[in-house]
Order: structure tokens, then C-alpha cells, then sequence
């Protein structure tokens, strides 16, 4: 059984954008190779030949017609924005010094 | 009057002894007097449902042509968009946001004059068994307030078995419409998958979320299934095909010729004696009812509930990555000078409870490259393997049985603190929604051992909703000839304040 150590889970919470304290990042290691060590079980029974399932349905490409149809307003679609600005969604900065 | 089933208040409605406005003030009295003690809702909508109320008896005095629950109220699960109502999915993230549209069921609700009177409490983002994981505190169920109502709609089913509304809508992941009903003495349905619109469903999982009815009657929840099921272009994964004619069948009243199918590998160790001997009753009325019992094995489905906990952890990891802080939700840590990964890092921290984190986390590892296959990939396989098991299982019964859940209500804190022992509360109903097939829990008496409610599922194949129905719908009324009085009059009286 892969057991899962704290810096993997703190490299997942990196990339998962969750900032995570020192003692949450311990309790969820020890959590987590719980889990894994119970849901690793799927591995018993999934052999090469058993094709995967991803969906109930066996959909491919649902189209619709290209055409115009009513939709929000930009004042709707800025109601729960936490910041906004001449009808756009104000965020802090994403390139410069603070990153 | 609130007691009645919403067939019976519908009735009244039409014969025009009650008003909706009436009917409606009676509820919202009732949520007054008892959801401090329940705490099945997180936002009562007072005056819109009054306002609702009021349009639908004006029309029904200009003699307009009405829906059959017109006039009835509803509470929603609170992870359904309703235009202006706040909508939490019981996450501090979405704290204060009100939806700028409304989901194709409340679309739907409204089309059919069905009252909504607030929006119910749930584990966050539909992601637990007890409601415990909502970050607005936890929903008592109304059999025993020390005791969890079910998850992740415990607040739908406990404002049923409360009296607070007649009829609620539900979503069911895993088992989030079925257990909350089992351990509340009410019925749940999860509908075949793509039957309801998900347009509007604030999405868990996506290929097994599925919104279905919560009633106290098999009829009830029948009326509701056809008030909000339907194809939606909205949905690309909503089946374009007519509804399957549930009302009609939950009131055949008759099983005879039918072939009931007992899953092997639902029942036994790990089930609740008090649970088993109430199954097992609840079997012999089906057969003294004319249906022939067969035993079928579905041997893969011991492996649903590990599949189970890493596909939908693996959508979700995808699905939340929505909750970025930048367009709707809280944001947390904007003091100007921090960046936007620092940011959405810092809201989702704070925003997300701690089974929130433990999934993301877990589905994030799940598709990690390196372990994908071992993982993902090999719950993807499981899948297969249990569409095949119950595709085997329905080529030999109409319907499949099996307790809905292996024990009777549990403690509240019991389980908070064992992720494991909380999951195994959805053993018996997470195969369904890997299948995409249909379920229902309907009560069939209550436990000896502690007097608590015990649920009876019934599975149909895909788009064969109408056959649980007729199973339930016969069940039911063998067992309410047989106790003379709905199981709910069991349930000890809340104070009242």
C-alpha cells in the first residue's frame, strides 16, 4: 500500500490552491493513508480487460444550434462578485511582485 | 391540516377549503414554532412564499387551469439556485450569495405553483451522511434530536418528519436523498440519472449528482418526481424521452407477476439486526401481495463504495475549482498588496470545511499523474463492473431490494470524527448512482432494538422509475393497512414554542 507522506499532501494542497496550517497538513496525512489504504481496494478487481466507465450515460458530443439566445446581463452576471469595476470583475493582482 | 400528505392538502386546495396563502402561513407557524429545535432550514423565504401563495389562489379563482400540487409548499435543499434566495450549499464560501437564476427545477416548481418556502440544511456542497459537515451547524432529526437526520439532505427529510413542509426536493450523490429518508420515516427517490435537469444543481459530482422528490407518501413523491422531471436543453446529459409514469404506477396498488429481486450482498454482517428483521417483514408483505421473490449476487457491488470515494472526490476537486474567490463567494486576504493565487489560497482555506478538504485533496491525488491509473482508472473499471452486475440483476427481477442503509439513525458526533465508519453509512446506495439507475427508500416500520425508522430501497433500471412506484406504492399501503396510521404519528410531539 502506497503510503502518502506530509509533503505529498501539502504539495496537493498547493495545487488544489488551499492553504493549509502545519497541523492540519499532520491530521490530513494520517487521514488520508487511511483512505487510500481502504479505496486501493478497487485494484483487486480491475483487470486489463474490464473497460472504464466515466459516465452513466453513453453521450458524445450533445450540439445545440449556434444561435443567440437570452442570457444574464452583465449586471446579473457581477451581482455576487466580490469586487467589481466598470462592469468587470475586479481581481487582486496576478503578475508583478506580490507572485 | 399539516400532517396531511401534500396529495391530501392538494385536494382541499381544489375543493377550495383551504386557502394556499393559508396553507402556507400554517407551515411557516410551524417552522416558528419548532426549527429552532430542528434547525432543518437555513433561510425561510416568508414573504416570497406568501407572494407565491397569494398568485396561485387568485388564479385558481379566475378558474385557471392548475398544476395537481399547485398551491402546496416545498422546502428546497439549499443546493439549488433560486433566483435572489441566498444559496449556501452549506459552504461558508458561497456565504451571502444569491443566485442570479433559477435552477431548471425551481423553473419547473414555480411552472407547477409548487410554494417554496425556504431552503434546507445539508452537509457542505452535499459532501456527508449527517448533515454535521454543514458550516451552519447541524440538523436534528425530529425521531430524536440527540440523533443525525441523514445527509447530505437531512434538512429536506427532517423538515418532512417534522411537519415543516409537505414535500422537499433532495439531491442524491451517493445516497443524500435515500439515507436522510430512511432515518427520518420518509420517502426518498433518486431518479434515473439525466431524468431531473441538473441545470442549476450546484455540481458535487457531476456524472452522479441526480435531484429527486422527498415526501412523506410514495404518491406525494410521485406527484413531485413528474412536477420536475423532463428533458432540458440546458442539461446535456438530460434524457430526451417522456417521463416515465410514476404517478399512474404509485397507484396501481399491485405487485402480482412481478419479480422482486433481494441483492445477496446488501444485507447480512455489518446490517443492524433491527434493520434486517423489518426488511425481511417488509418482503413477506410483497409476496402475500402476489410478487415472486428471487435472490440475485451482485458481487462487485462490495467494491461500489471504494470507487465511490474516488471518482466523486476526483469530480469534485475539479468542480470546486470554481470557488476561486474572483467571481462570486466570499474573498478573504485582499489587503491590496497579496496576489490572486495568494488570495483564492487564503478563501479556500477559510471558505472550505474540513471534509471539503479531505475530498478536494483526495481527488487531487487521485488524478494526480503517476497514480491516475491505480486510482481513477481503476474505479472507472469498477464501474463497469457494477453496470454489468446490475444489468445481470435486471435481466433476472423488475426490481431490486435491500435495506437502504445498514443501521438506524446514529448519535450526533458518533461518526464526525471517522471519515471511514461515516462512509459506510451509503454502502447499499452508491451502486445506484454508479449505474445511473434509480432508487427509493420508502419506511418500513421501526427498528425493535431501538425504535427508530428502518428504510426499505427498491432499484429500477435506468428510465424504469414508474416499476419502484408500483413496488413502493403497493408496499405502503400493505404496511399502513397493517399499522393504521402513517409511521410518522409514531414519532414523539416537538415542543412547541
Amino acid at each position: 500500500m502506497t503510503a502518502i507522506s506530509r509533503d505529498e499532501v501539502a504539495h496537493l494542497a498547493m495545487l488544489a490552491r488551499i492553504e493549509m496550517t502545519d497541523s492540519e497538513l499532520d491530521h490530513l496525512a494520517s487521514e488520508m493513508d487511511v483512505i487510500l489504504g481502504a479505496v486501493a481496494r478497487v485494484q483487486e478487481v480491475a483487470g486489463q480487460d474490464v473497460p472504464p466507465t466515466s459516465h452513466p450515460l453513453a453521450l458524445s458530443n450533445v450540439f445545440r444550434a449556434d444561435v443567440v439566445i437570452p442570457s444574464l446581463t452583465p449586471e446579473e452576471a457581477l451581482s455576487g462578485a466580490p469586487a467589481k469595476a466598470d462592469q468587470r470583475f475586479k481581481v487582486p493582482q496576478i503578475l508583478g511582485d506580490a507572485e | 391540516m399539516i400532517r396531511n400528505s401534500a396529495s391530501a392538502m392538494a385536494e382541499a386546495l381544489a375543493k377550495k377549503e383551504i386557502t394556499s396563502v393559508e396553507l402556507t402561513q400554517l407551515h411557516l407557524d410551524r417552522i416558528d414554532a419548532v426549527d429552532s429545535q430542528v434547525h432543518a432550514f437555513l433561510h425561510v423565504d416568508r414573504e416570497g412564499a406568501l407572494s407565491q401563495a397569494a398568485a396561485v389562489d387568485a388564479k385558481r379563482a379566475a378558474g385557471e387551469k392548475l398544476g395537481p400540487l399547485a398551491g402546496v409548499p416545498l422546502a428546497l435543499k439549499d443546493v439549488m439556485t433560486q433566483k435572489g434566495i441566498p444559496t449556501t450549499a452549506g459552504s461558508k464560501i458561497l456565504e451571502g450569495w444569491r443566485p442570479p437564476y433559477d435552477s431548471t427545477v425551481v423553473s419547473n416548481l414555480k411552472a407547477n405553483g409548487i410554494v417554496i418556502l425556504g431552503k434546507t440544511n445539508m452537509d457542505e456542497f452535499a459532501m456527508g451522511s449527517s448533515t454535521e459537515n454543514s458550516a451552519y451547524g447541524t440538523t436534528h432529526n425530529p425521531w430524536d434530536l440527540d440523533r443525525i437526520p441523514g445527509g447530505s439532505g437531512g434538512g429536506s427529510a427532517a423538515s418532512l418528519a417534522a411537519f415543516e413542509a409537505p414535500l422537499a426536493i433532495g439531491t442524491d450523490t451517493g445516497g443524500s436523498i435515500r439515507q436522510p429518508a430512511a432515518v427520518t420515516g420518509t420517502v426518498g427517490v433518486k431518479p434515473t440519472y439525466g431524468g431531473v435537469s441538473r441545470y442549476g444543481l450546484i455540481a458535487f459530482s457531476s456524472s452522479l449528482d441526480q435531484a429527486g422528490p422527498c415526501a412523506r407518501t410514495v404518491l406525494d413523491a410521485a406527484l413531485l418526481h413528474e412536477a420536475i422531471a423532463g428533458y432540458d436543453k440546458k442539461d446535456s446529459t438530460s434524457i430526451n424521452a417522456p417521463v416515465p409514469a410514476v404517478v399512474a404506477a404509485a397507484k396501481k396498488l399491485d405487485v402480482k407477476g412481478l419479480k422482486i429481486g433481494v441483492v445477496k450482498e446488501l444485507s447480512g454482517d455489518g446490517y443492524q439486526a433491527g434493520v434486517r428483521s423489518r426488511f425481511d417483514e417488509a418482503l413477506q408483505e410483497l409476496v402475500a401481495a402476489g410478487a415472486e421473490i428471487v435472490e440475485v449476487s451482485c458481487p462487485n457491488f462490495e467494491y461500489a463504495l471504494a470507487a465511490y470515494y474516488l471518482i466523486a472526490p476526483s469530480e469534485a476537486s475539479s468542480n470546486l475549482a470554481r470557488f476561486d474567490s474572483m467571481r462570486y463567494g466570499i474573498r478573504v486576504g485582499d489587503d491590496g498588496n497579496a496576489g490572486a493565487e495568494e488570495v483564492m489560497k487564503i478563501t479556500r482555506e477559510v471558505g472550505f470545511g474540513k471534509e471539503v478538504k479531505r475530498r478536494i485533496i483526495l481527488g487531487t491525488y487521485a488524478l494526480s499523474s503517476g497514480y491516475y491509473d491505480a486510482y481513477y482508472g481503476s474505479a472507472q473499471k469498477v464501474r463497469t463492473l457494477i453496470v454489468q452486475d446490475f444489468a445481470k440483476a435486471f435481466a433476472q427481477a423488475d426490481v431490486l431490494v435491500s435495506p437502504t442503509c445498514p443501521t438506524t439513525a446514529f448519535k450526533i458526533g458518533e461518526k464526525s470524527d471517522d471519515p471511514l465508519a461515516m462512509y459506510l453509512n451509503d454502502i447499499a446506495t452508491i451502486p445506484v448512482n454508479m449505474a445511473g439507475v434509480g432508487g427509493m427508500s420508502l419506511p418500513v416500520g421501526l427498528s425493535p432494538d431501538d425504535g427508530l425508522p428502518v428504510g426499505f430501497q427498491i432499484m429500477s433500471a435506468a428510465m424504469k422509475d414508474d416499476l419502484m412506484y408500483q413496488v413502493g406504492g403497493t408496499l405502503e399501503a400493505a404496511l399502513l393497512s397493517k399499522w393504521g396510521a402513517p409511521i410518522l404519528s409514531q414519532a414523539p410531539a416537538l415542543a412547541t414554542k
